[in-house]
């Protein structure tokens, strides 16, 4: 298998404030990689390193053979990285549809978004139904849909997903969590899954990594992960 | 009866050109949360640019087209050179960039053009509109010339992916740079759309005001006060709120207040605004959880 994302001694910083210590990250093509960690132990940081958003780096990042860092978000995104946001990072004030039509920004051509558009509410009916109303009045079941359906607009080869599950019902995470795997096949794209709820996460991932304080401490498939002891007392509650 | 429906179409021709002005400081509000102080004079230095070219021997439409992308341009160059750097520091500094170029933009023009008031071409005849004694062509001509770039711009941000892009970086700039939108170029091309914006108003303005650099003084002030009626995040709301100070405006100075006292008449409405709905009529209230 190819390699989509090589990530080689990484470091990420708010001003003065380092949060990742240098980590290494691989996904090959096709993989669903899960990132789990405590609170503050840096996910959220690292996926904003990936797309060199708010952050400053240092370290390597290379997509499908060709470096990233040091490039500018649009220019990442553009170069096949969507990027589901912590919060979602809706645009409340425009449509649904508006809001997906957005995510074809980052592809090359629009030659064939209106199509994608149409796979993207198959995925997800629900968003067909809502496609004008404005993106604020969504549910947050809704807007986490509609994060996803814009990022895979813009034809990503690499889909971050940032805690897809925060603040939503059990079922609707498990709808969510199901349509993720179907994508991964379908759209054949690769994804990196920062997620708090490990046992979630396991289930989905092909392999994980766990981050504490800004370092991999450990890193495999996910069912030895998932047998770990120190994982299973500190992440899974057993 | 006529005396007040001729004031009133009046009020309606003035405030078109309120109505542009609020539009184009409307734009950049929205983008940056600043209000553009200098737009004023940006406008008026336009004018005089299509005077210029007017002078030069251009017909009047070629020196009006040329005037429009010169002011683009030279608005987009402000936002890289000026107002770019400025990006994250206090609003207080913004404003007195603001201020700055206001002055700048002032002074230039007076240094390059002098101070003598001059006569600016109308593209529309000069005799009564149909023989009608409400309104003159001109006014009729620039109302129509209003509503033309209004429908032109709402189609823009409506229609066009451009447009889009645009209202999703005024939005949220950092989620537009995640799907690929350049913010920057975005900020630079609202600048640059209402300095095209400005520059139109001030040529439909200048046949009426006569052109010197104190042109659009009062000019401003009015767009402020329409601006903040239709609440000052809303482009229907300032496109509205312009039009209605016109009114206002012409009414209130011919009836109330004398022509003398006509421009407090947009301060009293700026403050009754600001003090009685601060929103505006069609603008937003944010509201923020705690």
């Amino acid at each position: 298998m190819s390699s989509i994302l090589e990530v080689r001694g990484l470091r990420a910083a708010y001003g003065a404030t380092r949060v990742l210590q240098g980590i290494d990250l691989d996904i090959a093509d096709g993989e669903i990689v899960a990132l789990l960690g405590a609170n503050g132990a840096g996910k959220t940081t690292t996926l904003r390193a990936l797309c060199q958003a708010m952050v400053s780096t240092e370290g390597s990042i290379t997509l499908v053979g060709q470096r990233i860092d040091g490039r500018s978000t649009e220019q990442i995104a553009k170069l096949g990285v969507g990027h589901v946001p912590d919060g979602r990072g809706t645009f409340l004030g425009l449509t649904a549809e508006e809001n997906l039509r957005l995510g074809a920004y980052a592809r090359p051509s629009r030659a064939g978004a209106e199509a994608d558009m149409e796979r993207i509410y198959g995925y997800f009916p629900r968003l067909k139904e809502r496609r004008a109303q404005q993106a604020g009045t969504l549910s947050g079941g809704e807007q986490q849909m509609l994060a996803i359906g814009r990022a895979l607009m813009g034809k990503p080869k690499l889909l971050l997903l940032d805690e897809p599950s925060f603040g939503l019902a059990p079922l609707i995470v498990k709808d969510i969590f199901a349509i993720m795997r179907r994508i991964n096949q379908e759209e054949r794209v690769s994804i990196l899954l920062v997620e708090q709820n490990a046992k979630l996460a396991l289930d989905l991932a092909d392999r994980a990594y766990l981050l504490e304080t800004g370092r991999i401490v450990l890193s495999g498939p996910s069912n030895d992960i998932r047998r770990d002891d120190a994982v299973r007392r500190a992440y899974l509650g057993e | 009866m006529n005396a007040f429906l001729h004031q009133l179409l009046a009020g309606l021709a003035s405030g078109g050109i309120y109505a542009s002005v609020a539009l184009a400081l409307v734009m950049i509000y929205q983008a940056t949360h600043h209000i553009n102080f200098a737009q004023g004079e940006m406008a008026m230095f336009s004018t005089f640019i299509a005077w210029m070219l007017i002078q030069a021997g251009l017909p009047y439409w070629l020196a009006f087209i040329a005037t429009v992308v010169l002011s683009f341009v030279l608005a987009a160059v402000v936002e890289f050179t000026v107002i770019r750097p400025m990006h994250d520091k206090p609003a207080l500094s913004v404003v007195v960039v603001f201020i700055g170029l206001l002055v700048i933009f002032h002074s230039l023009a007076g240094w390059l053009f002098g101070y003598t008031i001059k006569q600016f071409p109308s593209p529309f005849p000069s005799d009564a509109w149909y023989g009608s004694a409400m309104m003159s062509a001109h006014e009729v001509g620039a109302i129509v010339v209003t509503l033309v770039v209004v429908v032109a711009l709402f189609s823009f941000f409506r229609f066009t992916p451009l447009g889009l892009a645009m209202r999703a970086a005024a939005q949220n700039a950092a989620s537009s740079r995640l799907v690929g939108i350049n913010v920057g170029r975005m900020l630079m091309l609202g600048w640059g759309l209402a300095g095209a914006i400005g520059a139109v108003a001030g040529m439909m303005v200048a046949p009426v005001v006569f052109l010197d650099p104190h042109m659009m003084t009062g000019v401003l002030l009015y767009a402020f006060a329409g601006a903040l009626i239709g609440g000052i995040d809303s482009p229907i709301g300032a496109v509205l709120g312009g039009f209605l100070v016109g009114v206002l405006e012409n009414l209130i100075g011919t009836y109330v207040v004398g022509t003398e006292l006509k421009l407090s008449v947009a301060l009293v409405l700026i403050v009754g605004v600001l003090i009685v709905r601060p929103a505006g009529l069609l603008g937003r209230t944010v509201v923020t959880r705690v």
